[in-house]
């Protein structure tokens, strides 16, 4: 049953190019890990029990640089303490340093200067294989010219493990990964979900102190994504191993991470829980970056009274900065209008109905608001309409440029 | 070709005019492979197994006196010569094959990590002696290893041959003179290999605590396999019916199978021996072929990787 639905979803996906392909295999690839996730609590005592629950490492960066060449500075003094056991996110556009930033964790690149430590143990001169350190790569860098089974017990092969030991645990993770039965198989013969999961196997058998992943996700469709993203997030709170996580993905950093940091020109911005990076963005950038486009300078304040382009709003502990951040979601609309405290009269421009939720624009005199609310059944206001525009003051945030 | 048989009712018009039209196409290429490859190779079978007439010309009746010759059973008994000659062709191939790969490998990893714009400059420089005639090539190194030039006396001061006989003649010199020669087909195969080279792997077996020997040895040669194969078989295959090279710089001491059959073929004149000793060559190049592609199969995990 299984075997049937991988070797399907094999040949599917290989031939996966048109959109609606892409969603067949979808659907096809889901089987396997709905199994998964239903045999999940019969597969912990066979994995977890039997090996001595190791420390999981923690990281310390201090002072990383690094430039390529003589113009490009990936990394401009990064300092960074990584908890052990946490699910650490580096999330940033293209560019920002954050997958060199990976890639001196793994030793694979050398910082110019700064000094590195993973489990107390500094590392800097380190070379990657003497590093208990695997990396799931964004191209999965499997080994083409050998089979899965050797795919997956390569790391344990070169540590020295004896066959019978080594084939066992391979033989273990690769039923974990619900792939047992192809083994076998050459890795060209499999499609990306499988080949995504193998080199995820392919790292986790060596039980390193720290999984690193570079984007192993962005190759692979919405639905499989979404669905994997549940899988390893589950999988490293299982393991209690620290995972570095790297993308460029907001929504994916922030449903999977313990904590993110935020890069850009090779400096953290910020650093913190989901929630915090999100609802309160230490400056501009970060703000723009979690995808946020109500932004507007503070031309004067008196108190916790701030004078914006949209009028005179209070915030309730309103800080330094001298921009105001307005969340879309914290928006309200009122029918008509309702002159109050925190209201703003607005016009609405344009509407884009998602179905859960509607995004507005709203011109409020000569500036723009986008609004999100929530579909609740009832009568959503229409392009054209005259509205208010409520917020409360605990949600307004000020930041810097 | 039977189509023409077929009557036009049979079948659509239009397959017989694409039939017909696959025939014009493939039709020259056919007939100069027939004229030119597969008539003359009958030709040296049917002469391989005729007796040798009086002034080296083929006669009848059939025989297998050429091959027992080439065995070495002559009017004076059994000689080793024939077998040596053999040997020494499979021994001078394995040889210079070998150091082709030493030699080319370094060379075309290098390249391949020159920039750019250097690269094609940097192949050009390797092919370029290849575009001169290999006879004057040869004689070049003739020029180079002649007793009282530099290097020969180089050798004698180390030690490394006796006063006064320089380095050619000599199979010492036939080594060189096929490496040399060869170098370029073995370079530019592994170039190309070396140029689409996915670093990800590398970093992957090193990430996976490969060693650098190790990384190497698992995450770089195996993508390299095939063009290094590929390069083993362009060098090995002309390598081990080379004439000029021994010719020249083997002085008679280096004589390998291509000379045999040259010299059967002139000098000799013995045309069926001569034959047969072609065939003998043509048997040996299929059996290394093959032995290429198990290897190739074995260490490229069943994907083909020579021809």
């Amino acid at each position: 049953m299984a075997h049937d639905a991988t070797t399907s979803d094999a040949s599917t996906t290989d031939s996966a190019t048109a959109d609606s392909i892409t969603a067949d295999s979808t659907r096809t690839e889901s089987k396997p890990m709905t199994d998964t996730l239903t045999l999940e609590a019969a597969d912990i005592p066979s994995t977890e029990v039997e090996e001595p629950s190791r420390e999981a490492s923690s990281i310390e960066m201090q002072g990383l640089h690094k430039r390529f060449g003589r113009n490009t500075v990936a990394l401009d003094g990064v300092d960074l303490v990584i908890e052990a056991g946490e699910f650490f996110t580096l999330l940033g556009p293209s560019g920002c340093g954050k997958t060199t930033l990976l890639r001196i964790l793994a030793g694979l690149e050398e910082a110019d200067d700064g000094r590195l430590a993973i489990g107390g143990r500094d590392v800097t001169e380190v070379p990657p294989h003497q590093r208990s350190v695997n990396t799931v790569f964004q191209s999965y860098a499997l080994f083409p010219h050998l089979s899965v089974r050797e795919n997956l017990a390569f790391g344990l092969k070169m540590r020295g493990m004896p066959p019978e030991q080594r084939e066992a645990r391979v033989a273990r993770i690769a039923e974990f990964i619900q792939l047992g039965d192809l083994v076998e198989r050459r890795v060209d013969q499999l499609s990306g979900g499988q080949r995504q999961r193998i080199a995820l196997a392919r790292a986790l058998v060596n039980e390193p102190d720290v999984l690193l992943l570079d984007e192993p996700l962005s190759a692979l469709d919405a639905g499989l994504r979404s669905q994997l993203q549940v899988e390893l997030l589950r999988v490293q709170k299982r393991l209690g191993m620290t995972f570095v996580f790297v993308t460029h993905d907001q929504d994916e950093a922030m449903v999977m991470s313990d904590r993110i940091a935020v890069l850009n020109g090779g400096v953290i911005q910020q650093v913190g829980p989901p929630r915090e990076v999100y609802e309160h963005p230490a400056n501009a950038f970060v703000a723009r970056f979690m995808g946020h486009d109500n932004l507007y300078p503070i031309e004067a304040r008196d108190g916790d009274r701030l004078t914006t382009p949209l009028g005179v709003l209070s915030a309730e502990a309103a800080g330094e900065g001298d921009l105001l951040l307005i969340r879309p979601e914290t928006l309200d609309l009122l029918p008509g209008e309702q002159p109050g405290d925190n209201r703003l009269p607005a016009t609405v421009t344009e509407r884009l109905y998602r179905g859960s939720h509607a995004e507005y624009r709203l011109e409020v005199g000569e500036t723009t608001l986008q609004a999100t609310l929530n579909n609740r059944g009832r009568r959503l206001p229409e392009v054209g309409d005259r509205v208010t525009v409520s917020v409360a003051p605990e949600d307004l945030v000020t930041l810097s440029e | 070709m039977s189509y023409a048989g077929v009557t036009p009712s049979a079948r659509s018009r239009a397959m017989v005019r694409e039939s017909r039209h696959l025939l014009f196409t493939v039709a020259p290429g056919a007939i100069w492979i027939v004229i030119f490859l597969v008539l003359p190779s009958a030709y040296l079978m049917g002469v391989a197994f005729m007796t040798n007439g009086p002034y080296g010309l083929p006669e009848m009746p059939l025989s297998l006196g050429s091959f027992e010759r080439l065995a070495g059973f002559g009017f004076l008994g059994w000689s080793p010569g024939n077998l040596y000659t053999l040997l020494r062709s499979l021994w001078q191939t394995l040889v210079s094959t070998g150091l082709v790969v030493l030699v080319a490998y370094p060379i075309a990893y290098y390249i391949s990590t020159c920039r750019e714009r250097w690269r094609p400059i940097m192949l050009l420089l390797v092919v370029v002696p290849s575009w001169t005639n290999q006879v004057i090539r040869t004689f070049g190194w003739m020029n180079l290893l002649a007793p009282g030039t530099p290097l020969s006396s180089l050798a004698e001061g180390l030690g490394l041959i006796a006063p006064n006989m320089g380095l050619y003649p000599s199979n010492f010199a036939v080594t060189l003179g096929l490496v040399y020669n060869f170098l370029p087909f073995m370079v530019l195969p592994l170039y190309a290999a070396f140029e689409k080279l996915d670093t990800a792997q590398v970093e992957a077996a090193q990430d996976l605590y490969a060693s650098p020997v190790r990384a190497f040895w698992h995450a770089v040669f195996p993508q390299t396999l095939p063009g290094l194969l590929a390069g083993v078989v362009l060098v090995a295959i002309p390598a081990f019916g080379m004439y000029v090279i021994p010719e020249l710089l083997g002085g008679g001491k280096g004589m390998m199978l291509g000379n045999l059959v040259a010299n059967q073929f002139s000098g000799g004149a013995n045309w069926p021996l001569g034959a047969a000793g072609a065939i003998l060559m043509l048997i040996a190049t299929f059996i290394g072929l093959y032995a290429m592609r198990r290897i190739g199969k074995r260490l490229g995990g069943g994907e083909e990787v020579v021809i």
